[in-house]
């Protein structure tokens, strides 16, 4: 009977996931993914003590498309679509910085018009990003209205989208050179239109769900990040404002117009998980204001400047960052002078939050883990590329 | 390949002679002996001073004129109150009127339409009432479902647990008055016997987890059990006020001692407590812990297929109904209100008395109100935390119920009320 036990312990042990490591510390190795109705296509190897997390790995990787390496077989516009796969609920923001590499590459000067566009689109791009954003954070949580507020807010946007492009998520609009096509001449009315009555409706998300009590004992004082920490650990994006580093490549580093826009960029101190919501809340704001202003500055004249049929760089190598909705993504192209590309590497912010997962999962308690993990943005198709 | 016998009319003719052959047998032989022997031996009810023979029987049915006084003679029966009107009946319709004002009032909340199209179009009154079938389509998909028994559980408890659950909300419904002389129990300890037949729900919720040998129905019931340590006390401290005011535990009385003061003015702690504590109870958004979705798939529901889910989610909006009619008979006046509500009569036979169709309707606006209350909590609230729930209900709301059966006390012996009103 006690060999049966001990043989069945043994078996237990060989599962991964459920090792007992050190049994006298009474410490157990959980996985929570790849297939955790929270988690997405991502494992979180997580060894608690009782209720505390030990140690949180995070384990990506099941979802790798070697998205670099299809660019190096494809010429520079047929790389466009398929570089917008890893993330396309904001495909604007990570097709952005690729199309300026490119541009910078070929030596290109884009119309005005085009980066006045440009600038709208990514803007309306991060919108629908942060709302779908929201609603899972919102549905994480147990919230199911604020699952619904987002979700049929995004409509609008993609709406807007629509009408400019063509396809409601994966637009495939920027190309080096300007934009795939001009907006059709009522877009910047309805868009007016439609930015304002979204700014009206953000305010009703404040009132019931960041004003909410239950909300904020889940989330203040919840994975708090320091100052220091986000900058040792490379956080990015809304992460690293959130924790009151006031970094964004907008203005760091403006690119086409946004030099031109008036906006201001959002930094909160507390660094927990309820600022790292707020943020791209206020965030949302600050692009309403530059979509308006975009709308209204924008000149008449081309947007595209046409390429060949293959068009191909000197032997260059080009670097290019923008701020995406999730934090900065940059671009790394390497050119032989062929019409394809030698190396493209990308660097996702979602890749970037792994170290600053595990740095706040540690420590924290295990119902905690899942407003530390959706507060972190992070989206393992997109860092897994 | 098949062979087909030719048609003949002799044939046919022979095989209805035969048919009827049989049943002259068996209807001259078996039937009828049976049921002179019950008819001689069954003495005839007497209603109205009215010797019921089965012709009279056979009269009544076809003419509702004559009939009345028997309609109101089947209403007075204990049967009757059981299975329909204060009963098993009753109860299920409110259930799922709930279901479908939960469904449309979300809707409504969350920028959507809900339920729509079911029913829309059989019916020409049925235009504004968006898809009320929907209920029936959902109940007709869950019994076409088979019930699935995982590996390795323990099915006689498994397949108990549903049952259970119907069982102890249908006593619990028993308990219930709905107007004055309308209930079915009217027991001296209703109140007792409402939070003994409460304590089943956490209970059976844990057993079926134990049973469905899967890992995230256990989670979900030792979460329901934490939720019931940590919601009971308080539950039952809050209760006690209005115990100590009614001076009785019967449920009856309780209304009956709220003649001038309904208790949620005395009392407006206790009714608060007793409110947060119901949802608890009921598992419902914010308490939804046994059964969050995005952190442990549906809890301890995640075994469950076609109608043993239906039961459970049936079962689940009874204990709803039951929790508001609680709300509404320990603090809001159970039945009384101003009259409002004529008597129903038919043919000169009182079938429900103005007072007590009074009784129903206030009661029934008042309880839906409460649910109502509940549906709207659950669309503007995320998912508490376990740590937080224990920590408010052991800290606070106990501190709390302690006031509040202070208060109670007090008022008692300021003289602000007497015993029993």
């Amino acid at each position: 009977m006690q060999q049966e036990d001990k043989a069945l312990k043994d078996r237990v042990r060989e599962i991964p996931g459920l090792q007992m490591e050190g049994e006298d510390r009474g410490i157990l190795t959980l996985s929570v993914g790849p297939q955790h109705p929270g988690s997405g296509h991502f494992r979180l190897i997580i060894k608690v003590d009782g209720d505390i997390i030990a140690e949180a790995l995070p384990d990506p990787g099941y979802v790798h498309r070697g998205e670099e390496k299809m660019c190096e077989y494809r010429n520079y516009i047929q790389n466009i679509p398929h570089l917008e796969r890893p993330m396309i609920a904001d495909s604007c923001g990570i097709l952005y910085p690729y199309v300026l590499a490119v541009e910078e590459l070929l030596g290109i000067q884009v119309p005005e018009r085009a980066k006045y566009i440009r600038v709208i689109m990514a803007e309306i791009n991060r919108c629908i990003f942060e709302l779908y954003w929201l609603a899972i954070y919102g549905i994480f949580l147990g919230h199911s209205t604020m699952f619904m507020w987002p979700m049929a807010d995004r409509e609008l946007l993609i709406d807007l989208a629509e009408m400019a492009s063509g396809a409601r998520v994966t637009h495939a609009y920027f190309v080096p050179g300007g934009v795939r096509n001009d907006i059709p001449d009522i877009f910047v009315e309805k868009a007016t239109k439609h930015v304002k009555y979204f700014r009206s409706r953000l305010k009703e998300y404040e009132s019931i769900f960041y004003a909410n009590p239950l909300f904020q004992a889940r989330t203040v004082n919840v994975g708090v990040l320091r100052r220091e920490d986000a900058i040792n650990l490379g956080a990015t994006g809304p992460v690293l404002r959130a924790s009151g580093v006031e970094h964004d490549i907008r203005k760091a580093e403006p690119y086409d117009v946004y030099d031109e826009m008036d906006f201001k960029v959002i930094t909160m101190k507390e660094g927990d998980s309820y600022a790292r919501a707020y943020v791209p809340w206020l965030e949302m704001y600050e692009s309403v204001e530059i979509i308006l202003q975009a709308l209204e500055k924008i000149p008449n004249g081309p947007v595209r400047i046409k390429l060949g049929p293959n068009p191909k760089g000197g032997v260059a190598e080009v670097f290019k960052r923008v701020e995406a909705a999730r934090g900065e993504l940059a671009y790394y192209i390497v050119s032989d002078g062929n019409p394809k590309p030698y190396r493209v590497k990308l660097s996702v912010p979602s890749f970037r939050e792994l170290p600053v997962m595990a740095h706040l999962l540690k420590g924290a308690k295990l119902a905690d883990m899942p407003s530390i993990y959706w507060s972190m943005n992070y989206w393992p198709v997109e860092a897994d590329r | 390949m098949a062979t087909v016998s030719e048609f003949r009319f002799s044939e046919f003719v022979k095989s209805i002679l035969w048919l009827l052959f049989w049943v002259t047998l068996v209807v001259s032989l078996i039937v009828l002996p049976i049921i002179f022997i019950v008819l001689f031996y069954v003495p005839e009810p007497i209603i109205d001073g009215q010797r019921i023979n089965p012709y009279l029987l056979l009269t009544m049915l076809t003419n509702p004129q004559i009939g009345a006084p028997l309609i109101k003679a089947t209403m007075e029966t204990t049967f009757f109150k059981v299975v329909v009107l204060p009963g098993f009946t009753f109860a299920a319709l409110f259930a799922t009127v709930l279901i479908y004002a939960e469904r449309k009032i979300l809707a409504k909340m969350q920028l959507r339409v809900g339920p729509y199209h079911a029913g829309r179009e059989a019916f020409w009154w049925a235009n504004s009432l968006g898809g009320f079938l929907q209920l029936i389509a959902d109940l007709l998909k869950l019994l076409g479902k088979e019930i699935i028994v995982p590996k390795g559980a323990d099915k006689p408890i498994f397949l108990a647990a549903p049952v259970v659950l119907i069982i102890a909300s249908a006593g619990l419904v028993a308990l219930i008055p709905i107007a004055p002389n309308w209930v079915v129990a009217d027991i001296d300890v209703g109140l007792l016997a409402v939070f003994a037949l409460l304590g089943f729900f956490p209970l059976t919720a844990l057993l079926a987890s134990y049973a469905s040998n899967s890992k995230y129905p256990f989670i979900g019931g030792l979460r329901a059990l934490y939720q019931l340590i940590s919601y009971e006390i308080p539950l039952i401290l809050s209760v006690l006020g209005v115990v100590i005011l009614a001076g009785t535990l019967s449920l009856t009385g309780i209304v009956e001692a709220q003649n001038p003061y309904w208790f949620i003015v005395l009392l407006p702690i206790g009714a608060v407590i007793f409110f947060i504590t119901a949802l608890a109870e009921l598992e419902r958004i914010p308490f939804d812990l046994p059964e969050a979705e995005s952190e442990i798939v549906a809890g301890w529901l995640t075994e469950y297929s076609g109608m043993t889910y239906g039961l459970i989610q049936l079962a689940n909006y009874i204990k709803m109904y039951v929790l508001s009619a609680l709300f509404v008979t320990l603090f809001l006046g159970g039945w009384s209100g101003p009259q409002i509500a004529s008597s129903l009569e038919i043919f000169n036979v009182t079938l429900i008395t103005a007072e007590e169709a009074n009784g129903m309707t206030w009661f029934v606006i008042k309880t839906l109100g409460i649910a109502i209350l509940m549906i709207i909590i659950r669309g503007i609230n995320p998912r508490i935390k376990i740590d937080l729930l224990l920590k408010t209900a052991w800290g606070k709301l106990i501190a709390v119920a302690f006031i509040n059966v202070f208060i109670a006390v007090a008022l008692l012996y300021l003289g602000v009320v007497t015993v029993g009103a």
